[in-house]
């Protein structure tokens, strides 16, 4: 119970920045649109592709989707490298506050931005056509699908904070695996054409795994078996990142 | 009556090799203010880090009101509260905001919270700023927020480290006498480091100076004045000396504890006034001129002097620069 509430209380803490700093909303609003009508552009030529079958517009938005999950939730972890550094990781730890809603609060806002950011995706890829042949509730389920992704790059981002303590790191290990991840999927081509050592990567990379999800469920009749398979090895590897992330926390407190 | 504070050879060494903190004990009486005095680098901090379950000791024990700090941390993090050196305080919340985080992280909330918020910014001056971000007060609130969130859940003990560097003297004086007033009307226990002297001497009603990682000499600060007999005698020569001009002095009557630092020459004598016209006329047949001369009764800088074998102000010099 004091668990959660400390949580959410962290997980306040980061919507109030988001309320004070109507750029930083903006952005956060504006980006997706961008993404969507640049990748939109770049990528047009793809549907020309003999294999290639679909609506562009249908293909491309849960590509973006996904792949702007795994880009804003990746620098949660900046929130912890500004607390270390100005002092304020050092007085909630002198406080008897459960140390997971730490994690846990700030991983939950990096989750909310994403499904925000999803939302206004969806609004937009409505307006240019696209066709949710999965319903409402296969939209739900892509939300639900980025968040999770986003999630588990939240945490691992706070994961690399503890132990870099430094801006320049978690920039540094952000960007090193953001593009290669999004590339080695699905994402912004149809798994049918990708290289064959390509589609035996991505087998293995929850990029894939969330963008093969988000497909099956907003832009097609749901296909709930491969939703739910990709939705377990999601979960699964939130704990995964949780428990590495925990281990961190302790690492870094064992190194004050 | 149990210490409030208790610390017993408490040691920390961070890789690869720097001891920080080398077999510090100390015992606080609660209700008194205590002082740890010492240079920067000389492990203040670290002791006061490890007295506050945030740094684990390597060796050593501790106890905050009798409760074992490696023990039952979650138990002395209620008993305690703490301003770091640093700003504890989400520059981007307001004052409000920033307290009820903290209480929430004590597990106080709703009205309870709400009213002791409100009554703690209006104690510290902070009523009419309370709705504006941190981030946009004075030094000196800043300072006042910061200890403010140390006290709201009303610790026995509270931890204060360097509370009043960076601040204007006007803002110190009132630091001071809110640190004064926790002490005598609300019984705290206040554990204060500085690198002040005048603070320690004007706050602390016991201190310990550390160097080192070590504590070098604990005591009331009359105490510790009075074991410093005489004046201290400090002159400027005209040029640097090789040593030589301390060896002229060596023959004055009555002058004790010479030491030569550069172009200044410090002395002790019982009386300090009468002493002056013997060293001038020692230094002027050694051949030696003196362009200043200042006559001191005992401080607490040289209390540190005699114990630390060094001066604070070079130290703390010396200090800046390495980390600079």
């Amino acid at each position: 119970m004091t668990a959660a509430r400390q949580s959410w209380q962290v997980y306040i803490r980061g919507l109030r920045v988001l309320r004070r700093q109507p750029a930083y909303l903006g952005m956060t609003l504006v980006q997706p649109i961008i993404w969507l009508l640049l990748f939109g552009a770049l990528f047009k030529a793809v549907t020309r592709i003999p294999g290639f079958h679909g609506s562009y517009i249908d293909f491309l938005t849960p590509g973006v989707v996904i792949m702007l999950a795994v880009f804003s939730a990746g620098w949660t972890g900046m929130g912890f490298v500004e607390d270390i550094n100005g002092g304020v990781m050092d007085r909630m730890l002198t406080t008897p506050v459960w140390r997971g809603a730490l994690n846990t609060g700030t991983v939950a806002y990096g989750s909310f931005m994403v499904a925000v950011q999803t939302v206004v995706i969806v609004i937009l890829a409505l307006v240019l056509g696209a066709d949710f042949k999965g319903g409402v509730g296969g939209v739900v389920l892509m939300i639900v699908i980025a968040a999770m992704l986003g999630a588990v790059f939240a945490s691992l981002s706070n994961a690399v904070a503890v132990l870099a303590r430094q801006r320049e790191t978690v920039i540094g290990a952000v960007t090193f695996v953001q593009l290669p991840l999004t590339f080695l999927s699905a994402a912004l081509m149809q798994g049918s054409l990708l290289p064959s050592w390509i589609r035996s990567v991505a087998k293995f990379n929850p990029v894939d795994w969330a963008v093969v999800a988000a497909r099956s469920a907003a832009m097609q009749k749901i296909n709930w078996g491969v939703v739910a398979s990709r939705i377990g090895l999601l979960a699964a590897l939130l704990l995964v990142a949780a428990a590495l992330t925990a281990r961190a926390f302790a690492g870094y407190q064992r190194s004050l | 009556m149990e210490p409030s504070i208790r610390a017993s050879e408490l040691r920390k060494t961070y890789p690869p090799d720097v001891t920080a903190v080398d077999g510090v004990s100390l015992s606080v009486a609660p209700g008194t203010i205590f002082g740890v005095l010492g240079p920067n680098g000389a492990g203040k901090s670290t002791t006061v880090r490890m007295l506050c379950t945030l740094t684990r000791p390597d060796s050593g024990r501790a106890w905050i009101t009798g409760i074992d700090v490696l023990e039952d941390p979650a138990s002395v993090r209620r008993a305690i509260g703490v301003v770091g050196q640093k700003h504890g305080f989400d520059p981007e919340a307001t004052g409000r905001e920033n307290l009820v985080l903290q209480g929430e992280f004590y597990g106080i909330a709703g009205h309870e919270l709400k009213q002791r918020a409100a009554g703690s910014l209006e104690r510290f001056g902070l009523a009419d700023a309370a709705d504006r971000p941190a981030k946009t007060y004075s030094g000196g609130m800043q300072r006042r927020l910061d200890v403010a969130m140390g006290l709201l859940h009303d610790p026995q003990v509270l931890f204060l480290d360097e509370p009043t560097t960076g601040l204007d003297p006007e803002a110190r004086v009132d630091m001071w006498h809110e640190i004064e007033r926790l002490a005598a009307d609300e019984r705290m226990t206040v554990l204060i480091t500085t690198h002040y002297m005048d603070e320690a001497d004007r706050l602390a009603s016991r201190l310990a100076i550390i160097d080192r990682g070590q504590i070098v000499v604990e005591g009331t600060p009359e105490q510790l004045k009075s074991e410093l007999e005489g004046d201290a005698i400090q002159i400027e020569l005209e040029g640097v000396e090789n040593g030589s001009a301390r060896g002229a002095l060596d023959r004055v009557p009555g002058l004790s504890d010479i030491e030569l630092d550069g172009r200044t020459l410090r002395a002790r004598a019982l009386d300090g006034g009468a002493a002056i016209p013997a060293v001038l006329s020692a230094l002027e047949s050694h051949g030696t001129r003196a362009t200043s001369v200042t006559l001191a009764r005992p401080s607490l800088d040289d209390v540190y002097l005699r114990h630390a074998g060094r001066v604070f102000r070079t130290v703390d010099a010396q200090a800046a620069e390495a980390s600079a």
